[in-house]
């Protein structure tokens, strides 16, 4: 056990896993990096640096660099999980899917079903996800909804280094397309993460923090948000649960009105536009199967239905901040 | 490559499978037998047979919507296509594909794609696999002169030579992307030279003549087994019907559906292996009788099937909510 950054348990998932399995590969833009060019091959690893040193270890037939081409990753990706491997392929942000979505969606997504289950699609994709480094509206979003919707796919959305590691085995071990998504203000986060190779299972929420007044329900880079809040809470008395589902599909739904039963009052906090989102999606859920248990009207804290805007400012309140999360909160535990 | 009487038989057996099956699937479908829609593969047999004939189980190919002719030149049995066209219990994919969706894992076809220009990219990661594996074997994408539009396509085609991949690009030029001609939609010379233009062989090949196919084929299967990266035939054929069945074909005129089946590849084949004295005509019709058998009972055995059990709807995936 040491302390490592979510970025260095990303990249330690990815070398074991390798180790581990010949079938693993790695395909994408810039994996490597710098083929063709007149210094070093592979000294890129990605534009985050994710793949570092990758490439040195285990070389071009194991790490792949393709041409700008997402759509062609990501069918060759399918095609080759269909035939025996276990490819890892990169999008890069997750707003590049526009370009290769069928290869997703109408593809991989369906090979199972579709197939009358005679078809497996053992394959990841990997892709950096949310707002924050001011990147402007095609290098910000999150999209997650999106692919929670299509049946077929599994989506994981790791809140810390640990689970980044853990999820990620899990899911390079999966027999299912999974979409595994990367919340960039995370990557310099750092934490607890085991040495050797470990699975943390998918559908199994993480309580983060323990709680009887109100439960906050937050994804990937939103959780030490609804973190920071609760301990603001805590000040005035009011003790807040805090749940981690990890994947929005498979999701926990027990997890969530296990702690909704309790609490009586939920604060939803999601990344995504107000509609059709996971806030949405688990306010309808607790509201069909949890209405009982409930206190207050459920709140929801997500952005607003807008492109994500480019200036800090705006893009600061876009999306769910703490102050945002706190009045949401206190609204709620307030209901009378 | 020389082929045997046997070959010519086999060839001979696939070709007026798919002629028989497709011809079949067209009047069941009118009688409503037929859910949805299909899109047959009648006057394109000797691509699919050409192309396919020296693939083993372990070389795969990728479809389009029109893919009952690859399923059956590849190998799939034709009992379990009928059941999947139908809509039935024991059908290929349990009756949740249908016919633009016929896969069979242990025959090495990745399935019939309803999107057109699906197959390429998938077929550049099978071909990645066998790279990768040293298996000497080959993934072929099948798709048509409307495919070749598709961005999907280019990438594809890029992909295949950047990587050195065992990819074949089987491009059906049957001079219609669905209701739109070919000379009006690929806006280059040829789908061939467009192919070459991305750095690989290719060639323009009589899709009515089955040995021009395999031969054609041949050059293309000895590149990608000995490791030397794609190839792409343009494969010149002709469709004899609308693009699905029931299309009404308003936009072509009658003397060119006449002229479409001038060069039917059937009986081109049939000319050809009697007068060379390689095969004698009873050698055909004993095949033929047997096929118009086999079809019937496929057809026979599907229309008495169940659908399948409605316990079946949420299987083969991972969640239920």
């Amino acid at each position: 056990m040491s302390k490592k950054t979510y970025s260095q348990a990303i990249n330690e998932a990815l070398r074991q896993e390798m180790r581990r399995d010949a079938n693993v590969i790695i395909i994408g833009e810039d994996v490597a990096g710098g083929h063709g060019a007149s210094g070093d091959t592979g000294g890129v690893g990605g534009v985050f640096g994710l793949t570092k040193g990758l490439y040195t270890e285990f070389g071009p037939e194991r790490v792949l660099d393709t041409p700008i081409s997402e759509s062609a990753i990501i069918g060759a990706a399918s095609g080759a999980a269909v035939t025996g491997m276990r490819p890892v392929a990169e999008i890069m942000f997750v707003d590049f899917v526009g370009v290769c979505f069928d290869q997703i969606y109408n593809q991989a997504a369906k090979f199972r079903y579709m197939f009358g289950g005679k078809a497996k699609t053992p394959m990841v994709i990997r892709t950096a996800i949310g707002a924050g480094l001011r990147g402007g509206a095609q290098h910000s979003q999150t999209m997650h909804p999106l692919f929670t919707m299509v049946p077929g796919l599994k989506v994981v959305m790791p809140a810390n280094p640990y689970d980044a590691k853990g999820l990620l085995i899990n899911a390079i071990r999966d027999d299912d397309p999974v979409i595994f998504m990367e919340s960039k203000l995370l990557y310099g986060m750092e934490g607890e993460v085991p040495d050797e190779a470990y699975r943390v299972p998918f559908g199994e929420a993480n309580i983060v923090r323990e709680g009887k007044d109100l439960t906050f329900v937050a994804f990937g880079a939103m959780v030490p948000r609804a973190m920071t809040v609760a301990a603001t809470l805590a000040k005035d008395g009011i003790s807040v649960e805090v749940i981690d589902p990890r994947t929005t599909s498979p999701l926990d739904e027990d997890a969530i009105l296990d702690s909704v039963a309790k609490t009586g009052r939920l604060v939803i906090i999601d990344e995504s536009p107000p509609r059709c989102g996971l806030a949405a999606d688990i306010a309808s859920m607790v509201a069909e199967k949890g209405f009982r248990s409930l206190k207050a009207p459920i709140g929801k804290v997500t952005c607003p239905h807008t492109p994500v805007p480019f200036a800090p400012n705006l893009e600061d309140e876009y999306m769910p901040n703490p102050r945002r999360i706190e009045a949401a909160a206190r609204a709620v535990f307030g209901y009378a | 490559m020389q082929l045997s009487r046997d070959d010519l038989k086999r060839a001979y057996r696939s070709m007026f499978t798919i002629r028989t099956f497709e011809e079949r699937v067209t009047k069941e479908f009118a009688l409503g037998n037929i859910p949805g829609f299909a899109h047959v593969y009648l006057g394109q047999e000797a691509s699919g047979v050409g192309v396919c004939f020296d693939l083993g189980d372990d070389d795969y190919i990728g479809s389009t919507h029109r893919g009952h002719g690859h399923c059956i030149a590849k190998g799939c049995d034709v009992h379990g296509m009928m059941l999947e066209i139908m809509g039935k219990q024991g059908g290929l994919c349990g009756g949740k594909g249908g016919s633009m969706h016929i896969a069979d894992m242990s025959k090495g076809m990745l399935g019939a794609n309803a999107i057109v220009g699906g197959s390429p990219p998938i077929a550049v990661g099978a071909a990645l696999t066998q790279k990768l594996k040293k298996t000497g074997k080959v993934a072929v994408a099948f798709s048509g002169d409307g495919a070749s539009n598709q961005g999907t396509t280019f990438e594809a085609l890029n992909m295949a030579v950047v990587l050195g991949v065992p990819a074949i690009f089987a491009f059906e030029n049957n001079g219609y992307g669905e209701h739109t001609a070919a000379s009006y939609a690929v806006g280059a010379p040829s789908i061939a030279e467009r192919a070459k233009s991305f750095g690989m062989p290719a060639e323009v090949v009589d899709g009515s003549d089955f040995f021009a196919v395999h031969q054609a084929m041949g050059r293309a299967l000895e590149r990608g087994r000995a490791g030397e990266g794609p190839y792409a035939l343009e494969i010149v054929c002709s469709r004899f019907l609308g693009h699905f069945i029931g299309d009404p074909q308003g936009y072509r005129l009658p003397e060119e559906l006449v002229q479409a089946r001038a060069n039917d590849p059937l009986p081109r084949f049939r000319t050809g292996v009697t007068e060379a004295g390689v095969l004698e005509h009873a050698d055909l019709d004993a095949i033929e009788r047997e096929v118009l058998a086999e079809v019937e009972d496929a057809v026979g055995q599907a229309m008495a099937a169940d659908r399948p059990n409605i316990n079946t709807l949420e299987t083969d995936v991972y969640v239920r909510y």
